[in-house]
């Protein structure tokens, strides 16, 4: 018992730091990216490369004065960015990070905080959640643009999230569980076992879906700079400001981890002998593929507009979504009887 | 008996049909009342990140659907008509940098073509092919940040980046020529401030070169986006009658199909010496102005060449030395050229009285200036017909019906510099 407690302790810790120094390098990485696209150098002043840039950033934005505007609804604002992190942050405690058990201090332990057995169901559920926190945020900011961007970003997770859903039950009919730990075990023994062939349509509107939800261009309305100034946080400043910043990224790479688990065979190698590496890389590997890849479409695409999104969310990713569900079950269905 | 009955029943139903009409009435007028939506009005600028200055609209909404929008000018206003009339003639010409501050070269020429016009003064050849060879430099600077900030606008951000790049190499040649990159005050009545140097020639040539690839390398990221197709297709669309009638001018009229062009309309310069195309939209709406300003570009870069490889020798300001000024040598050694100098610094050269409108062909469109004189070395009376003012003009027309995100688009398509705006 004390020892599940200490293990459960270890794992916790150390997903939370990793995941807290991703995000915060997530940051740096982006505007290097993006730097490299657009012929320019990107972050350079602070420390070498400009490496120390997001700790300068944290600094300064925890010293930032808290604005609170005079007209909001003071308690509600307060509460909103933390509703946005708190969601993104605890849904990585059914991602499954590597394959085999570790030791650490003498005591066993697992590569994922906990197991549950629905584990996919739980991610969305809190990724709705998450929705809240932007809603409430840009409802009690009271400013028009807020409002706006909180209008923009409820349609947005509602017509997105259901795609997102729907793609996911092809990959959960093959792999015929819920836990992420068995959709990872069932894809391996080689890339050509891994979900992303039979699911492709499943995959991309996954992808897609991915994008909108974590409200990255082109689905970057709610915050849209050239129209609605900051969307949702507009009136925010300081460390809430920078929370909502965190919850983004914090998304980005929990919809990166749940592409990679259920599409990218997880921690699996895609050739057997590639195995002496060790799991743990490759489930790294392709999630900074993700990233990456959110990155360059960042630098490429412009912004949809709000009507395009929600017809293309419903007329288009919608049926497709569909469709690939009642496929896959008839083919699933005749090829085991 | 019966029959009677029947009537008194019929009657029965009438009037209850009616009070139930009448009941049926009030409750819809009641559900219309609580239906009734308040209006919701949006202040857009002066400050917002991309009105392109401090433009403010207000705009009456519908949900994003704009109802109505009411552009509010002014917050940009410094006076340099009034400031105008205070000024000698060649003290005018660094206030009209400041008009459309992004391209400076433009609004120079237009002001010392209304000038010389005044003074029926011919120009030298030589200052002719460099006044047309800056004037589409500028035009292409013009256009590449026009390109950038477009694009950004819409959410591209990369593009931006990519014509910056051009951009600067272009504003280095402007320092080369006369050490500024904007405010350039390059144009004199009669001529340009120095002659063109090798360096200049041997850049552009250079330039010219490889601009066409980094034309395509801009639209790769754009011509066939499906993304910025949808946001740019039968957006904020005019039709060729209605962008006469609100007086549209520049890219913004031609996009609708209208063949006019200054260059080719009233040939100044040495554009009567060059081959040029002038690009015409067909639908009128955002996209076809893009691809006009794209087409200008490359309009340019061919005038550009065709300049450099045709350009006399000569002096390139006018011998009329009731207008330009003595060589700086002799005026530190001569008693009548410093008089002269003095006279022309402090009094400005004389034009006689009449009054003009002249107007060139900007990057943004048609920018003239109508000058009045009293025979005095100042104007007595100056106004600017910007173009970006009189776009502004057609902005409730083109934005009724369109979504707020279309609002940044027209703004950009318009290609609008406040400073030029308020004046």
């Amino acid at each position: 018992m004390l020892n599940d407690l200490a293990s459960a302790v270890i794992v916790i810790v150390a997903v939370l730091f990793v995941l807290l120094t991703t995000v915060a390098y997530l940051t740096y990485l982006e505007r290097k990216v993006l730097g490299f696209m657009q012929d320019r150098l990107g972050p350079m002043e602070v420390g070498p490369w400009g490496l120390l840039q997001p700790l300068a950033d944290g600094i300064k934005l925890i010293s930032k004065e808290d604005i609170i505007p005079s007209d909001a609804d003071k308690a509600i604002f307060r509460i909103a960015p933390v509703i946005s992190l708190v969601p993104a942050i605890i849904s990585f405690a059914v991602i499954p990070f590597g394959r085999d058990s570790f030791h650490f201090l003498g005591i066993t332990t697992h590569p994922y905080i906990t197991d549950i057995n629905i584990g996919i169901l739980y991610v969305l559920a809190l990724s709705s959640v998450g929705a809240y926190g932007i809603l409430l945020g840009g409802w009690a900011s009271n400013s028009k643009y807020s409002l706006l961007g909180a209008l923009r970003s409820a349609a947005q997770v509602i017509s997105y999230e259901l795609n997102a859903g729907m793609s996911v039950i092809g990959v959960l009919i093959l792999a015929g569980s819920l836990s992420l730990v068995k959709i990872e075990a069932a894809q391996s023994g080689g890339f050509w076992h891994w979900y992303i062939f039979p699911q492709i349509v499943a995959f991309v509107i996954y992808l897609i879906s991915g994008i909108a939800e974590t409200n990255r261009t082109p689905f970057d309305l709610p915050e849209a700079e050239s129209e609605l100034v900051a969307g949702f946080f507009t009136e925010y400043s300081g460390m809430r400001f920078s929370l909502y910043y965190l919850a983004e990224y914090a998304n980005m790479i929990m919809v990166s981890s749940i592409a990679t688990i259920l599409f990218l065979g997880g921690w699996n190698s895609p050739f057997a002998f590639l195995d002496f590496v060790p799991p743990f890389v490759w489930f790294m590997l392709k999630v900074y593929f993700f990233l990456f890849f959110f990155f360059w479409i960042r630098a490429t695409l412009p912004r949809l507009r709000y009507d395009q999104l929600m017809k293309f969310g419903w007329k288009v990713m919608l049926p497709l979504s569909f469709a690939n569900v009642i496929v896959t079950a008839i083919v699933v269905y005749m090829v085991r009887h | 008996m019966e029959t009677e009955n029947l009537t008194g029943v019929t009657e029965d139903i009438k009037r209850q049909e009616v009070v139930l009409s009448n009941l049926r009435q009030a409750v819809l007028q009641n559900l219309d009342s609580s239906i009734q939506t308040d209006q919701f009005l949006l202040n857009m600028g002066p400050q917002h990140p991309s009105t392109h200055g401090v433009l403010r609209v207000l705009l009456d909404l519908d949900g994003e659907r704009i109802k109505r929008s009411v552009p509010d000018l002014g917050y940009l206003h410094r006076g340099t008509e009034k400031i105008a009339e205070y000024r000698t003639y060649n003290q005018i010409i660094p206030l009209t940098d400041r008009l459309d501050y992004v391209s400076a070269m433009a609004n120079n020429y237009a002001f010392v073509r209304a000038v010389e016009k005044l003074l029926q003064l011919k120009v030298p050849e030589r200052a002719e092919f460099i006044r047309t060879i800056v004037a589409e430099v500028q035009r292409i600077v013009n256009h590449l940040f026009w390109l950038g900030t477009q694009a950004l606008d819409i959410g591209a951000m990369s593009v931006f980046f990519y014509t910056f790049r051009e951009r600067e190499e272009l504003l280095d040649l402007f320092e080369v020529l006369c050490g500024a990159r904007l405010t350039t005050n390059y144009y004199r009545v009669g001529g340009v401030e120095s002659d063109m140097p090798q360096e200049v020639v041997d850049r552009l040539y250079r330039f010219v070169e490889s601009f066409e690839s980094n034309i395509r390398e801009y639209n790769t990221l754009l011509e066939k986006n499906r993304i910025w197709l949808a946001r740019t297709k039968n957006i904020a669309v005019i039709t060729g009658d209605d962008a006469v009638n609100f007086g549209l001018s520049g890219p913004t009229l031609r996009g609708s199909g209208v063949p006019y062009d200054l260059r080719k309309f009233e040939p100044y310069g040495a554009y009567d010496q060059v081959e040029f195309d002038v690009p015409l939209g067909t639908n009128g709406d955002i996209f076809d102005r893009y691809w006009i300003r794209i087409e200008e570009m490359r309009e340019s870069a061919k005038i550009i060449r065709q300049c450099l490889d045709k350009m006399p020798s000569g002096p390139f300001m006018t011998e009329d030395h009731k207008v330009s000024f003595p060589e700086k040598g002799r005026v530190m050694h001569n008693m009548e050229a410093l008089i002269h100098h003095f006279l022309l610094v402090v009094q400005g050269f004389k034009v006689p009285p009449g009054d003009t409108y002249c107007g060139t062909e900007t990057p943004k469109g048609e920018l003239g200036f109508y000058i009045v004189s009293d025979g005095s070395g100042k104007p007595y009376r100056m106004k600017i017909r910007a173009p970006s003012f009189v776009h502004m003009g057609a902005f409730d027309h083109m934005a009724k019906g369109y979504m707020i995100a279309d609002i940044v688009t027209i703004f950009g398509t318009y290609d609008i510099v406040m400073g030029e705006c308020d004046r």
